[in-house]
């Protein structure tokens, strides 16, 4: 479907962003809409792990693998791009160590790890002397650790703007403050949407609003199983960098293919660019529920000290949280939507859209732009179905 | 004499009671205060005026609000980090090292 | 961590914080009384230490009678239990109709292992006050620079003078105890500088005369530090601030210049005056974090909305004192005062919904005639810190907004990274949203949301899950 066309892209998150700009290079005129400011919801509320270390051989991880090989050749172009005040990605190719507590973990990690090495993964099990090397003050009593040098990171709101700008240097235009509230439609195909501030005429649409997807896709016409899965992080005050490397507790790896609602923390912490650590993450379904709950807190703090013992006096004067958009069946939408021509997806990244964002724009450009391949991805795949008719 | 001091007691008019001294390591250097005192009280009863650089530039900082608002007065006492020094009262042999050296 | 259900718990132990102890207890609520500082009385009535007991401690005090007497009833009464070092940490919005519950760390500020509680009211007050706001100019970040609450800080809670020649700058009536205090502790002080011009003075004070008589007190207070100032011939100069300051290591002099009525500098009207310290203070900004996470409604000014009986939008949630408007201690007192009688389910006196009234009005003149013109974003040059913390400068942030032509606030501060250090904005919060605001910001306020209302330490938030799981075998 060859649609060179003007595209109306919702969200200016960092989906939209990375799709805006790659719809731009491939020569459409792209609108942007979000009703709030730009990387204003969940693409400004987590972290900005490009992890392969959490995911398991499948389409994910393959999306994933892209993305890394994307995110090496961006920084030098959004350079040539971007004016020089712009601040820098904060890329870095630091590397993760997963790190497992008690036996049964370890042998769940060793297993996983394996696997994974299968798809390509560098996952390199770490003998005693060497994790002492990797990470010198971490807890003595693990079982069992496995190192990723592919793991990086990526200032999330610094990429997300970044690719904005990018795609605003190309000609696309991006409209803060405007919410979309409904379809403007010819026969079964949509051709436009309603929003705040009038309609805006296109020849697609593209649903990339994070997890107000599914009520967003709901006014265009189309149900989408998209739910909000909160996560709430802390930020520690600066110090003398004493973590080199991202380091997880391997329940991180459980707890992210699992798709329960109750609490589940498992530990992330890295130390920042500025000096700060940052202790990830808490994974609840509790609705649209801002609110940043002390438990919460005192839950990942304890995970943080079993890795870290020596964080104890370190003091935390910042936390915040999101809403990951979830996907029951745990893979994103990416592609057209046949339920209503004109109307395209690309959202559901649960906790990886930041990573997952550049393969994610080069599909959906393909799709959109080329002609539409081999997608698992797409949303009439059939592990969605109980749950569009469901969400209906 | 320029910069911060404490009124010597005799020309108070508040007429503050006797508290005794309160003594505490700074980097090392021993310096006395009264009791009660906060640890920046004590340091600028000596005439400290600056004991933190900032992150980026390294630019002094010591009291700006006195309230415990700005956070630009922290200091490490007794190994624990980041306590302003506005808040806390000086202990007798706390061992303070400042956070001068931005080693971030 | 113990919980603890009580029935009116009270956060902040300044005038209207303890107003509202004592109100409420004659109510006949039970009442609990929360105040990070060691002693009652806030900033207005910051002391010595018991230790340190001063004999003639009220020649720093307005009202100090009032302070003792009330310190006293309520440290006698059963019905209330004062807890000194508590720290308000976190406070969480409830589901239904109930109050918030709080979290508190109890032992000295910024300690390692204090005492996890968590309180459970079925109201509650916050009278968490103010701070000031110092708006940015070329070397304010020097050491020697000092808001003036911390020269009165200083002054009233350690007799140390900030410096020896001392000039007192900004905006308000608040800038004159400051010049009392300095002048009692040892210091020269070598002149006031009010930014305001005489004609919105006027304006502000000296229309409507028979209003201001109502407010004696307030009158007669502001009078005494007058007095003071001309006894020591302290120069008092209108339409005038400080626009630089200069030194290597601390302040040696600072740039003085003539305001027009936007608060530009007037050309050709700087003067250089040698000083060790400078005591600067524009304004005051209320420190509603709390209020915030729990939802409150607040206007424009970042001021919580309530109504006439202190109440806020959000239900058993009430505010007393400089949270909602700033109107110095008589308008504390009397709005703890309505707020403690209301939330203990009594009516407040009637002259006291009176005074509120009056003082509330003075509270408008005091915008009128000291309120922050927007001239003042000429004073700082690029290179001018604008977040003390992560030394942001103002020229960055203007530069990277350009570029990003962010709307938001929150993307605005993780490109900047001001307001992301240890005061997490608290300084710059403000004078960030203002220099921004002409990038049209969809998310204003946003600068004074804390989740995490003070710093606390991994090892002590570990802990409360322990102790829990103890409790609960
Ligand atoms: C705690 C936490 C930690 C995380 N950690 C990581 C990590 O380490 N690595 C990683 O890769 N990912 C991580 N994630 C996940 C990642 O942040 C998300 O997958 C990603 O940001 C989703 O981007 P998005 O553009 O789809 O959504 P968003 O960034 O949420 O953007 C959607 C936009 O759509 C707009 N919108 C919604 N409805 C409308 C409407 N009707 N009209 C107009 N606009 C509308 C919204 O305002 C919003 O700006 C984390 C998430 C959380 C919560
Ligand atoms: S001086 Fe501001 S916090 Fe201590």
């Amino acid at each position: 479907m060859a649609e060179r066309g003007r595209v109306i892209v919702i969200g200016a998150g960092i989906i939209g962003a990375a799709i805006a700009r790659s719809l731009v290079r491939g020569g459409s005129d792209v609108v942007v809409l979000d009703r709030g400011p730009s990387a204003g919801g969940t693409s400004s509320s987590g972290e900005g792990n490009l992890l392969v270390s959490d995911k398991g051989p499948g389409s994910e991880l393959e999306l994933m693998q892209r993305s890394l090989e994307l995110w090496r050749e961006i920084g030098p172009q959004l350079r040539d791009e971007l004016p020089s005040g712009f601040p820098g990605l904060e890329l870095e190719y630091k590397g993760g160590l997963v790190v497992a507590t008690t036996e049964q973990g370890a042998q769940g990690l060793r297993e996983f790890a394996a696997q994974q090495r299968t798809a390509g993964v560098l996952a390199e099990e770490v003998g005693e002397e060497q994790v002492r090397q990797l990470e010198p003050d971490l807890t003595r009593n693990y079982t069992s650790a496995v190192y990723y040098p592919q793991d990086a990171q990526v200032q999330p709101v610094i990429a997300t703007e970044s690719l904005l700008a990018s795609a605003r240097s190309g000609g696309a235009q991006v409209h803060q403050g405007v919410e979309v509230l409904g379809a403007v439609t010819s026969g079964s195909r949509i051709t436009g949407v309603r929003t705040s501030n009038g309609d805006f005429l296109g020849d697609a649409v593209v649903v990339a609003a994070g997890p107000w997807s599914g009520q967003l896709a709901a006014k265009l016409g189309a149900s989408l199983p998209v739910k909000p899965r909160r996560g709430t992080v802390m930020v520690t005050t600066r110090m003398p960098q004493r973590i080199q490397h991202k380091v997880y507790d391997a329940d991180y790896v459980g707890a992210v293919g699992s798709g329960a609602a109750d609490l589940q923390v498992s530990s992330v912490v890295e130390s920042t660019a500025a000096g700060t650590v940052l202790i990830g993450s808490s994974r609840e379904r509790r609705g649209f529920d801002d609110r940043i709950e002390a438990r919460v807190l005192a839950a990942l703090a304890a995970k943080a000290l079993l890795l870290f013992p020596f964080l104890s006096d370190v003091a935390v004067m910042r936390a915040y949280g999101g809403f990951r958009p979830f996907m029951p069946d745990h893979l994103p939408v990416i592609g057209a939507d046949p339920r209503v021509p004109g109307l395209w997806h690309a959202t559901g990244h649960e906790g990886a859209g930041i990573g997952l964002s550049l393969a994610t724009a080069e599909i959906l450009t393909r799709e959109l732009l080329e002609t539409p391949g081999e997608n698992p991805f797409r949303v009439d795949r059939p592990s969605l179905q109980p749950y569009l008719e469901e969400a209906a | 004499m320029r910069g911060p001091r404490r009124l010597p007691a005799e020309q108070d008019p508040v007429r503050p009671k006797d508290s005794g001294p309160v003594t505490i390591t700074v980097d090392g250097e021993s310096l006395s205060g009264l009791q009660g005192q906060s640890i920046a009280g004590v340091l600028m009863g000596n005439g400290r005026q600056s004991w933190r650089r900032s992150p980026r530039t390294g630019r002094p900082r010591g009291v700006f609000c006195g309230i415990g608002v700005c956070f630009d007065c922290l200091l490490t006492v007794n190994d624990i980090p980041d306590v302003r020094a506005c808040q806390r009262r000086a202990g007798e042999g706390d061992v303070i090292t400042t956070q001068e050296a931005s080693d971030v | 961590m113990s919980e603890k259900a009580c029935q009116v718990l009270i956060i902040g132990g300044g005038p209207a914080g303890m107003s509202a102890a004592r109100a409420a207890l004659a109510g006949g609520a039970q009442v609990v009384l929360l105040e990070a500082g060691d002693a009652l009385g806030g900033q207005f009535w910051r002391h010595l230490p018991e230790s340190r007991k001063g004999g003639e401690e009220q020649v720093l005090h307005h009202k100090w009678r009032h302070f003792n007497t009330v310190q006293r009833e309520l440290r006698d009464d059963p019905g209330c239990e004062v807890v000194l070092g508590a720290h308000v940490w976190a406070i969480e919005r409830p589901d239904g109709g109930q109050a918030p519950a709080v979290h508190v760390m109890v032992g000295p500020p910024d300690g390692a292992d204090r005492e996890p509680r968590t309180y459970l009211p079925q109201s509650i007050i916050f009278a968490t006050g103010g701070q000031e706001r110092t708006l940015p100019f070329p070397g304010w970040d020097l050491p020697g620079v000092y808001t003036a609450g911390a020269a009165q800080a200083l002054a009233k809670g350690e007799r140390v003078a900030v410096g020896q020649r001392v000039l007192v700058a900004g905006a308000g009536p608040f800038l004159l105890p400051v010049v009392t205090s300095l002048i009692r502790t040892g210091a020269t002080v070598i002149g006031v500088a009010e930014a305001s011009g005489w004609k919105r003075l006027a304006k502000g004070w000296l229309s409507r005369p028979w209003e201001l008589a109502a407010t004696r007190s307030k009158a007669g207070e502001l009078g005494g530090y007058l007095r003071e100032m001309v006894h020591h011939r302290v120069p008092y100069r209108a339409g005038t601030t400080v626009i630089a300051a200069h030194g290597e290591e601390s302040v040696e002099s600072v740039t003085l210049a003539r305001l027009d009525a936007d608060w530009k500098p007037v050309p050709g009207t700087q003067r250089r005056v040698e000083v060790d310290a400078v005591c600067v203070s524009h304004g005051f900004v209320p420190r509603t974090e709390l209020a915030l996470t729990v939802g409150c409604t607040v206007d424009a000014h970042g001021f919580v909305v309530v109504d006439d009986q202190q109440r806020t939008s959000v239900e058993n949630v009430f505010c007393a004192g400089e949270l909602t408007g700033i109107g110095g201690v008589d308008l504390a007192l009397a709005e703890g005062e309505i707020a403690g009688a209301t939330a203990a389910g009594t009516q407040p006196r009637a002259s006291v919904v009176k005074a509120r009234n009056v003082f509330r009005a003075f509270a408008e003149r005091l915008q009128t005639a000291h309120g922050i013109r927007p001239g003042w974003q000429t004073w700082p040059e690029p290179g001018t810190t604008l977040c003390r913390c992560e030394d942001v400068t103002v020229g960055e942030v203007r530069e990277v907004a350009a570029a990003t032509q962010a709307r938001g606030l929150r993307s605005l501060k993780l490109t900047t990274r001001a307001g992301l250090g240890p005061c997490q904005g608290r300084t710059c919060g403000r004078n960030t949203e203002e220099i921004l605001s002409s990038c049209g910001l969809l998310d204003p306020g946003r600068t004074a949301r804390r989740p995490i209302a003070i710093p606390v330490r991994l090892g002590e938030l570990a802990a409360t899950t322990s102790s829990q799981r103890e409790e609960t075998p």
